[in-house]
């Protein structure tokens, strides 16, 4: 009988932190089978970020890194440069890459580092109780929010994609999501084609991934899941924003 | 390669980091740092090296921390108002045992304060400065050749203990220029690359290496801590250093470090030159502090005279060291960037 879907190699055997219905899950998930079709995981450094992801070093059999909350690109330099060889990822959340580490993130397109970004963008910061994010949709109701976001006193969410791929270092700039067969597919299209340019050193390269928070959006995963394909992507279309070379696979 | 050359102390930090072995440089501009950066600039590429000029110095502080867990030696420079923002990456390291080497060229403050040459980082260098109880080594050379002669040694320190390691300089011996020589060229290629490096696990043996300053469990990161203490404990137990110039058991001991106590001399060789009872004891780390060696040059010393280009910081680890309170302890300091002359000290120690 022939496998056609199995458990990857470079995702550990244990039982993950995250919520019911959290994306995190499938993020995890999709990075260890490219690492592993592109058998990179033993030549590959991840940067963990502070946020929901901070024990995502528990979850992939490769090298990995906890960095200070924002700084994870800078991080992520340091390494690239001591060790040009190696695939290096930072895997961050919308509050460590978008609002603390809005500079270093930025930079990383401006300077052009030969690294790749994961921004899970879920309109919230997940481990700290569900506090507002920049990433906070108008109107959304979060507990530093709690009438909901008005854009002349919190002004208006951050499109992280189009500002990253506006920069001239960035080779590869997408949005995509987990919440159906058909974007996991395309977001598992783009980190193959992110990390292909990274080993190619064309630049920096950024993934935004529209995930959910069940947990504090207050919904089931089903739920979550229908608010991130009807109400998110409404605010955050997704797609290909610049991409220097061209994707092979599609 | 060991000739005599004229050189501008920051640039000899700079030469001297190259001939460490050190090729990775992350800098931010600020005065009266500024010259190590550019030095590294031009000097890197022509190793082979890798000059970046990051955003600011939580970037740059940020990099050296992920070049170094990347088992390298990496460094940067700065001056005071930049260390404060250093300090988050410093306690990180600290936490996460990640080596580093880190120049504070300081300068006055508090806040943006002058671009002077001062000494009031004392406290921030030398009690940890960030968040968290931890330790970072700090030599305080006093001529630009001890710079020189202290930077392999420093490294080497960082990498042995796996902590962060700062190089504490002021505006004077940053800018003045002297005649050195540089008596070492370490091949970055024969410094080896340690097994806890994050490099992929390819290099060593397929097992994963994690660097984490993490640890949620409280009764763990207690006996992390106890760890950590049990290696400051035996930082202070081998790598205090100083110097002492002056008669056996002096009357008069003056405590300073740096510039401070380069300009004591002239005034102390012409004291014991009239052969009064005086010593000068040198400080060449301030953690650890040398302090044992401080209470037994103490002994015998009724008046303990500690200069500091600051308003006394120093001059709480002579306290706490000596634990003497029949001594009389004076203190003479320079807070705001302006320095000692050597008649000033001369006058001083005359009393």
């Amino acid at each position: 009988m022939k496998i056609v879907y199995e458990r990857p190699k470079t995702l550990e055997k244990v039982v993950n932190h995250y919520c019911p219905g959290c994306h995190h899950g499938i993020l995890h998930a999709l990075i260890a089978e490219v690492l592993d079709e592109m058998k990179l995981a033993d030549k590959t450094v991840g940067v963990a970020p502070v946020g929901c992801a901070v024990m995502a070093y528990n979850y992939l059999d490769i090298d990995w890194i906890e960095a200070p909350h924002g700084r994870a690109v800078a991080i992520a330099t340091g390494i690239k440069l001591a060790h040009p060889d190696v695939l290096v990822f930072t895997y961050q959340g919308d509050g460590d890459a978008a609002s603390i580490g809005l500079a270093e993130t930025l930079y990383g397109a401006i300077r052009g580092v030969n690294v790749t970004t994961f921004m899970y963008n879920n309109a919230i910061y997940g481990m700290t109780g569900g506090q507002m994010a920049p990433t906070t949709l108008l109107g959304m109701k979060t507990t530093t929010s709690p009438y909901g976001r008005d854009p002349k006193r919190e002004g208006y969410p951050v499109k992280m994609a189009e500002t990253i791929a506006l920069q001239d270092g960035t080779a590869f700039a997408a949005r995509s999501a987990l919440f159906n067969p058909r974007a996991i597919t395309e977001t598992k299209n783009h980190i193959k084609h992110a990390f292909e340019l990274q080993m190619k050193g064309e630049g920096f390269t950024f993934i935004e991934v529209v995930g959910t928070c069940p947990t504090n959006w207050g919904m089931t995963p089903v739920e979550a899941s229908e608010f991130a394909k009807n109400e998110m992507v409404k605010t955050y279309p997704l797609g290909i924003k610049k991409d220097v070379k061209g994707s092979e696979t599609r | 390669m060991s000739e005599r050359i004229l050189m501008k102390g920051n640039e000899a930090v700079g030469e001297a980091a190259v001939r460490a072995g050190c090729r990775l440089y992350f800098g931010y501009p600020i005065t009266p740092a500024s010259e190590i950066a550019e030095y590294m600039a031009y000097r890197l590429p022509q190793v082979g090296g890798t000059f970046i000029q990051a955003e600011s110095e939580l970037a740059a502080s940020n990099m050296v921390y992920g070049a170094a867990a990347a088992g390298k030696y990496a460094m940067t420079a700065s001056s005071s108002p930049g260390i404060s923002l250093m300090q988050e990456a410093l306690s990180y390291m600290a936490g996460a045992e990640v080596p580093g080497l880190f120049v504070d060229a300081v300068r006055g403050g508090p806040g943006l304060g002058d671009i002077q040459a001062a000494q009031s980082d004392y406290f921030q260098l030398t009690k940890g400065g960030g968040h968290g109880d931890y330790h970072l080594i700090v030599f305080a050379p006093y001529t630009i050749q001890e710079v020189i002669n202290i930077m392999p040694i420093a490294f080497e320190t960082a990498f042995k203990y796996r902590n962060p390691v700062v190089i504490a300089i002021d505006g004077l011996i940053g800018q003045m220029m002297e005649a050195v020589e540089f008596p070492y060229f370490v091949n970055p290629d024969e410094v080896p690359l340690p097994n806890w490096a994050l490099s992929g696990k390819f290099r060593h043996g397929y097992k994963k290496n994690v660097n984490t300053s993490l640890e949620l469990d409280p009764e763990k990161l207690e006996a992390i801590n106890w760890r950590l203490q049990a290696k400051y404990h035996e930082i202070e137990e081998k790598e205090p250093r100083y110097d002492y110039v002056g008669v056996e058991a002096p009357e008069t001991l003056v405590v300073a470090y740096g510039t401070v106590a380069r300009v004591t001399m002239s005034a102390l060789k012409k004291m014991l030159a009239e052969g009064k009872s005086i010593g000068l004891f040198r400080p060449i780390t301030i953690w650890p502090f040398p302090g044992k060696a401080l209470a037994q040059k103490a002994v015998n010393a009724k008046r303990i005279v500690v200069l500091e280009m600051s308003a006394g910081q120093m001059i709480e680890d002579v306290k706490l060291n000596v634990f003497d309170p029949n001594k009389e302890y004076e203190f003479h300091g320079h807070p705001g960037g302006t320095t000692f002359t050597p008649s000033e000290i001369e006058q001083i120690l005359r009393g």
